[in-house]
């Protein structure tokens, strides 16, 4: 696999192979010295024109327990305030020869764009609303370390789903996995048609019981502003995952950060039912296994300069 | 006594003998091989296939097995000028017209600065008179700077030969302001054409708001947009007994809204444009900045809709809404960029090719709406016949090409048909009884 940018280019066998890697890897994490030599004088390159932290440093970790050398570019206080297009960005970026671009916009598709400009590999860390292909690889081994797969699972993904690309990454990927996904939200934030990429619809919880795993999405304050919602307050009346709604052979999941209070009550946070830390913890590994995926068995784009010996 | 509506560079006139073509014009009743004598830019005989021999000084073109038909009329360019020169100018969207087959086309005043004063409009006048292969006409802006907040002086700009108003690019959101351009209508006159568009519903939206968008998490744009406008205008329009024509439809709704305004018998016309005929926004699915476009790209079902409406009548023409942008501006992520096609070059053949061939649409048909926009806006409409002004375009129906292969005359490339193959090719326009393009490979003896 030369790049990862769309879940959708993704078969069961690639997933699978991509967390049982991840599942080897895992074992790098509790050694003394965390680290591989497996992407050794390998460049990786971060390239954030949002603010993260979470999804940055899990691919910055990953890189380096991989012995790879990594470089971050936030667009922020760099040449993007100046006015330098995507194209040069990355044009001027490449001229370093990045193995793998790791790359995260507020624009859908802007992956697939840069992969048409450089030859380094792809790695799609959120695009707009419209992917986070990590993030659902992560989730899916998750659920394989606490279930042991998902074939049946009932899987309900709960909130905004119209600004999610978690959403719409998890959902073709737990379905790919053989789980049957349902989307419950306040009917403002459930975009219309979504029912063709094979989900259900619903706007209460009151079914919430028939779930195996309950996902719930980040609530961001800011979709207040243009009324997607009367009130946080409301919101979370209706919507929020609490112990009441939450019943204890259920597994709880949220991609971070958690919004205390809001989406999930305190208790649910904080039960044996969240393995919302080990998705965080899943997704070091997994990145590394998506790292190795595209970077390990292609030769290194780095060139000897000439008259240099090799 | 008010300017001629339309203007041109002055180039000599032809002299050309066009023989045995097979000339379509629905209107004048042919459709059949015949031999076209143009004489001093007229039509000066129409004769039987070989049957007109060439007089002296004349032209000859060996046109067996090709068609002749009409020029067409385009009611809606963006020529870009003045301002944006860098997209197109009005010398390489006239040649980008003549190309496609075109003896006219109506500029939109979204330009920079906004084409809304009588002397801007002097001098883009002069500027298409020194520049512009074929004839060009100009619909200035309804409200000053398109803000939607003050009328322009209308009718002075019709005295300077506005051919209408448009503030296209941007709706007239106010329907109080549409209401007043009606009533000032009564003095000056000017079809009033209209982007329909509330933008409280369109927001940021890139694309159609359906099922394509939903996955690709793209903001869409819902079809009520449009067609809750359309039905608000008609109503507007016949208010005021006001004349009025609805730009680029694109949603099924929106051609119902006007099948049912025409059947209470308000004066408005409409318009869909070759992409919305040809393509849904399946297209859009690679997020290919071509394909991004206002109004977007809609469904299957909205495309039949078009193709009913323009069979039926309710549709009176086809425009291309050609909007040119440059490349750096394309070839960035689908969500930041312009919206917009070119579509002068490939109309007839993307036309031809998804609807003339496989039985939806006849050629006849085609031929016609082509150019039915020209009598909606007081133009002249192209008519193969004695005496006539010589408005001809010579295609070749059996021709493949690849769009964009060997360029575009146009300055910019962001046709949606790009890397398609089409069939039938405009191998010489003829506009205003001046040769407004020849083909590379047309063979013509003597």
């Amino acid at each position: 696999m030369k790049h990862l940018v769309s879940v959708e280019d993704l078969t069961r066998a690639d997933i699978e192979r991509i967390c049982d890697r991840a599942a080897s890897f895992s074992e790098v994490a509790d050694r003394e010295i965390k680290k591989v030599p497996a992407l050794r004088g390998r460049t990786v390159l971060n390239l954030f024109y949002e603010a993260s932290t979470r999804t940055r440093s899990s691919f910055e970790l990953a890189a380096k327990r991989l012995s790879a050398d990594v470089v971050n570019f936030s667009a922020s206080g760099s040449s993007v305030e100046k006015g330098e297009s995507l194209k040069d960005t990355v044009l001027t970026l490449g001229a370093h020869k990045p193995d793998a671009i790791v790359i995260r916009t507020p624009w859908a598709g802007a992956a697939e764009l840069v992969a048409g400009w450089t030859p380094a590999s792809i790695i799609n860390a959120g695009d707009g609303k419209r992917e986070h292909p990590t993030q659902a690889l992560l989730d899916v081994h998750t659920l394989r370390q606490r279930l042991g797969g998902l074939d049946g699972l009932n899987i309900w993904i709960v909130g905004d789903v119209l600004h999610s690309r978690v959403a719409r990454s998890d959902i073709m990927a737990f379905q790919k996995m053989g789980a049957r996904v349902t989307l419950a939200g306040p009917p403002t934030l459930i975009p219309r048609g979504i029912e063709a990429m094979g989900c259900e619809v619903r706007y209460t919880l009151d079914d919430l019981g028939q779930a195996d795993v309950v996902y719930a999405l980040r609530m961001q304050n800011e979709r207040m502003d243009e009324s997607w919602i009367p009130s946080i307050r409301e919101y979370a009346h209706w919507y929020q995952v609490n112990g009441r709604r939450l019943g204890p052979k259920q597994v709880l999941m949220h991609p971070g950060p958690v919004n205390r209070g809001v989406e999930l009550s305190a208790e649910v946070v904080d039960s044996p039912q969240a393995v919302i830390t080990a998705q965080v913890a899943a997704g070091v590994v997994v990145r590394m296994a998506v790292l190795y995926e595209v970077l390990a068995h292609v030769p290194s784009a780095t060139r000897t300069p000439e008259g240099v010996p090799a | 006594m008010a300017a001629p509506l339309l203007v041109h560079n002055s180039a000599p006139a032809v002299d050309v003998l066009i023989r045995e073509a097979h000339v379509l014009d629905p209107r004048a009743g042919i459709d059949e091989a015949r031999d076209v004598l143009v004489r001093g830019g007229e039509i000066a005989e129409i004769g039987p296939a070989g049957g007109i021999a060439a007089p002296e000084g004349a032209e000859v073109v060996e046109a067996q097995g090709r068609h002749l038909f009409p020029a067409f009329v385009d009611p809606h360019v963006h020529l870009r000028t003045p301002g944006q020169e860098h997209k197109e100018d009005l010398e390489t969207g006239t040649r980008s017209g003549a190309a496609g087959g075109f003896c006219a086309l109506l500029a939109m005043p979204n330009t920079d600065p906004v084409l809304d004063s009588a002397p801007l409009l002097r001098s883009v006048r002069d500027a298409a008179a020194r520049d512009a292969r074929i004839p060009v006409g100009f619909l200035p802006a309804v409200t000053r700077g398109m803000n939607g907040g003050e009328l322009t002086e209308m009718a002075e700009l019709r005295e300077e030969g506005a051919a209408g108003f448009t503030d296209d690019g941007r709706p007239v959101v106010s329907a109080g302001m549409l209401r007043k351009a009606l009533q000032y209508q009564r003095l000056c006159g000017g079809v009033i054409a209209l982007h329909e568009e509330d933008p409280t519903l369109s927001g940021r939206g890139a694309m159609h708001e359906g099922d394509v968008s939903a996955q690709l998490g793209v903001t869409g744009i819902p079809s009520i947009s449009e067609s809750t406008m359309v039905a608000r205008d008609a109503l507007i329009a016949e208010y005021e007994a006001g004349r009025i024509h609805v730009q680029h439809l694109s949603a099924r709704e929106s051609v119902q809204a006007l099948a049912d305004a025409k059947a209470r018998g308000v004066p408005i016309t409409g318009e869909a444009s070759p992409h919305h005929l040809c393509l849904t926004h399946e297209a859009v699915r690679t997020l290919d900045t071509r394909m991004k476009m206002n109004p977007p790209l809609r469904t299957e079902d909205d495309r039949q809709a078009l193709i009913e409406g323009l069979k039926s009548g309710v549709i009176d023409c086809i425009a291309t809404d050609h909007a040119p942008h440059a490349r750096d501006e394309k070839e960035v992520p689908f969500e930041q960029a312009p919206m917009g096609t070119t579509g002068l070059e490939t109309s007839f053949a993307a036309i031809y090719t998804n609807l003339v061939l496989p039985g939806v649409l006849t050629l006849e048909l085609l031929v016609r709406r082509l150019s039915d926009g020209a009598a909606l806006f007081a133009l002249p409409t192209p008519r193969i016949a004695p005496g006539e002004p010589a408005n001809l375009t010579l295609v070749d129906l059996d021709r493949e090409w690849v769009v964009g292969d060997g360029g575009y005359e146009s300055r910019s490339a962001n046709c949606c048909f790009d890397g398609r193959t089409l069939h039938g090719k405009v191998l010489l326009t003829i506009a205003a009884g001046t040769l407004a393009f020849r083909a590379r490979q047309l063979e013509v003896v003597r």
